[in-house]
């Protein structure tokens, strides 16, 4: 990397000291802070640290933090990886992010929906990853629809590489401007948000991954890149056995992602994919807690479309106990819950709980699915026997039960 | 309704308008009914699809502006919901829905889009974004308990003469003018997610009741637990 300006240089040492400040405080993980405190003093600086090194963005509604872990694994078989690990994934964490690993040459950025079109003003990134878009949280970041709109317009007229899921309408619109687009079928399991097309309105005609709008000619385009149940296709054909630590169908989906990624900085499918296998869990999220005989594995779903991907992980066989909260993180409205269809839930003992358990309550009722309220998480791990459980928890329900049981797991 | 048919649920164009629980709505409706042994059938309307006339609920949602003015041209179009509407059924139109029904509403830049016609009502974009919970007092005339929901809008809806507010807020911005909300016959209007069925199960028994007749009470304790918690909550001072 070349050298940082003077005023840089400062914004991002004492950005440094800000993070180290908060984590020793016990405020938090510092990469938010560390990160305001350099752009107020630098309001350049994300530009500047961005500058002269490889970077990738990452964006959809489900599944960065999780994909921008799996392909920085991957990068760093090519050398030192910047990338906010923690999910930060606003201006304020990308400066945090790139402020702590000055030197590396590559950056790996989780990139929020609503911010990409900015970060990617900013940065300059070469490469962005955008893997799905559907409803989340609409009380704070708004219509899925006008993102992609966004998007179209950010990705116009710049050399950026995408890489995109041609199996997510949306996402193929909103990608579809670029000057360069690696299409990857990475699968699309919630479509609720996708029966009409994007580019004209009119209704999408479904047959198994392959859509088309039956009044314009906006189609899926031919993926590159495909996932085949456990087996990655390669641009060649080749098929790669992903056989990674990672649960479930979202996550090989978000692989067969990384390995693309992966290729557009030039470094192939043999070196990519073992340390793809090295990922075990992601800033807590399929770690198993434990607490007298109970081990609790923690799955973490913010949306409809994040519970369709718990609900492909969690074991039949388990308990299941559910948490919900309606924090600002979570978005404050809670109707989201019906739009999940619980019903898959029958059969199984299941445990109620978090701020807003009377709203899934209803919901469970509802659907017929019987249940246990619970007024704690504690109270509810304590009700099961010894041995395994599942844990499907939202945003703050979930980092409230990884405080409760230290987030050293 | 014959009662030898089963009790017709439509919903229309879950394909533009679902953004946000709607859903909800429809299984509120099919559950209270169900409860009380009266069978249902649940009519799933898309937007390249008829929207049949001979149903007994009707329910539309809220969604974003592009799919609300495609929405409000096909409902023109196809005419099937008018007359719906003119044989006696109810409907329940929910924030973009609601705005739908009037004679127009703000488009994507705010622009004047010609609705439906169905209430006599029209709105406008209004200057900021009304999010968060909402509680009213529903008109007298319909007998309900305190109305409770989320709402999420830009919308300012004015209230013609032919239809009455449903109700008048508490707390939270509704149509803009104190009052939440409207209906003229059968026909609902509400800015309220929630999903509105879910938190008021009485304004879905009002509806079921207007086309089954009179109905028996139900258990309603997780409804009434959930709208105990709203309540207080949001108005605790």
């Amino acid at each position: 990397m070349t050298q940082l300006p003077l005023r840089a240089q400062l914004a991002s040492a004492l950005g440094r000291s800000a993070a180290t400040l908060s984590r020793m405080t016990g405020r938090g993980d510092g990469s938010v802070i560390g990160g305001r405190v350099g752009l107020l003093l630098e309001p350049d600086l994300l530009r500047k640290l961005a500058r002269d090194r490889k970077l990738s963005l990452v964006s959809a509604t489900n599944g960065k933090t999780t994909t921008t872990r799996l392909i920085t694994s991957a990068l760093l078989e090519l050398g030192e990886v910047a990338t906010n690990a923690f999910g930060a994934n606003m201006p304020a964490g990308h400066v945090s992010a790139l402020s702590q690993h000055k030197g590396a040459p590559y950056g790996v950025l989780e990139v929020d929906e609503k911010y990409l079109p900015e970060v990617l003003d900013t940065t300059g990134a070469g490469v962005v990853c955008l893997m799905n878009l559907s409803r989340d949280q609409m009380d704070r970041a708004g219509e899925i629809w006008l993102l992609a709109q966004k998007w179209r317009r950010a990705l116009s007229g710049k050399p950026t590489h995408v890489i995109a899921n041609c199996d997510d309408p949306l996402v193929t619109w909103g990608a579809s401007t670029a000057a360069k687009v690696t299409w990857v079928a990475g699968g699309q399991r919630w479509k609720e948000d996708s029966w009409c097309c994007p580019e004209c309105g009119g209704p999408l005609d479904r047959k198994d991954a392959d859509w088309a709008c039956r009044e314009c000619t906006f189609h899926r385009p031919e993926p590159q890149w495909a996932l085949d149940d456990d087996v990655a296709v390669d641009p060649r054909g080749q098929r790669w056995l992903l056989d990674i630590q990672l649960p479930g169908l979202a996550n090989r989906s978000n692989a067969v992602m990384a390995l693309a990624v992966a290729e557009a900085f030039g470094l192939p499918v043999d070196r990519a994919l073992p340390r793809l296998r090295e990922v075990r869990s992601v800033a807590g999220r399929y770690t198993t807690v434990e607490r007298d005989g109970r081990n609790a594995r923690l799955l973490l779903a913010k949306n409809p479309a994040g519970w369709l991907e718990a609900f492909d992980v969690a074991d039949p066989q388990l308990p299941i106990i559910l948490s919900v909260n309606a924090q600002g993180p979570d978005g404050r409205d809670t109707s989201w819950l019906w739009d999940v269809d619980y019903r898959i839930l029958r059969g199984r003992p299941v445990f109620v709980t978090g701020e807003r358990r009377l709203d899934l309550a209803l919901r469970l009722d509802v659907a017929d699915v019987p249940f246990t309220l619970c007024n704690t998480f504690s109270e509810a791990l304590a009700m099961q026997p010894p041995g395994r459980v599942d844990v499907i928890a939202n945003y703050t329900a979930f980092q409230q039960i990884r405080s409760e049981f230290g987030r050293a797991v | 309704m014959p009662s030898d048919s089963a009790l017709s649920i439509v919903w229309i164009y879950p394909d533009l308008l679902s953004t946000y629980g709607d859903q909800g709505n429809v299984l509120v409706l099919e559950q209270r009914a169900r409860r009380r042994g009266i069978e249902t059938e649940t009519i799933h309307v898309r937007s390249a699809d008829p929207v049949p006339e001979t149903g007994d609920i009707y329910l539309i949602g809220g969604g974003e502006d592009r799919p609300q003015i495609l929405a409000a041209e096909r409902l023109r179009r196809d005419g099937g919901l008018h007359r719906a509407i003119a044989r006696g059924a109810a409907l329940l139109a929910v924030c973009a829905g609601y705005q739908i029904m009037g004679s127009t509403f703000g488009g994507e830049e705010g622009q004047p889009v010609g609705g439906i016609g169905l209430l006599d009502i029209s709105s406008s974009r209004g200057p900021a974004r009304a999010v968060g919970e909402l509680v009213a007092e529903v008109d007298a005339a319909l007998g309900l308990p305190t109305l409770t929901g989320f709402e999420n809008h830009m919308g300012v809806t004015h209230l013609g003469p032919g239809v009455r507010p449903l109700s008048k807020t508490v707390k939270g911005v509704g149509n803009g003018d104190g009052f939440e909300g409207c209906y003229a016959g059968h026909v609902v209007g509400t800015y309220l997610h929630g999903p509105a069925l879910a938190r008021n199960p009485a304004l879905a028994d009002l509806l079921l009741s207007w086309r089954a007749g009179q109905l028996t009470s139900l258990d309603d304790s997780p409804y009434e637990a959930l709208r105990q918690e709203r309540l207080s909550t949001v108005l605790q001072p």
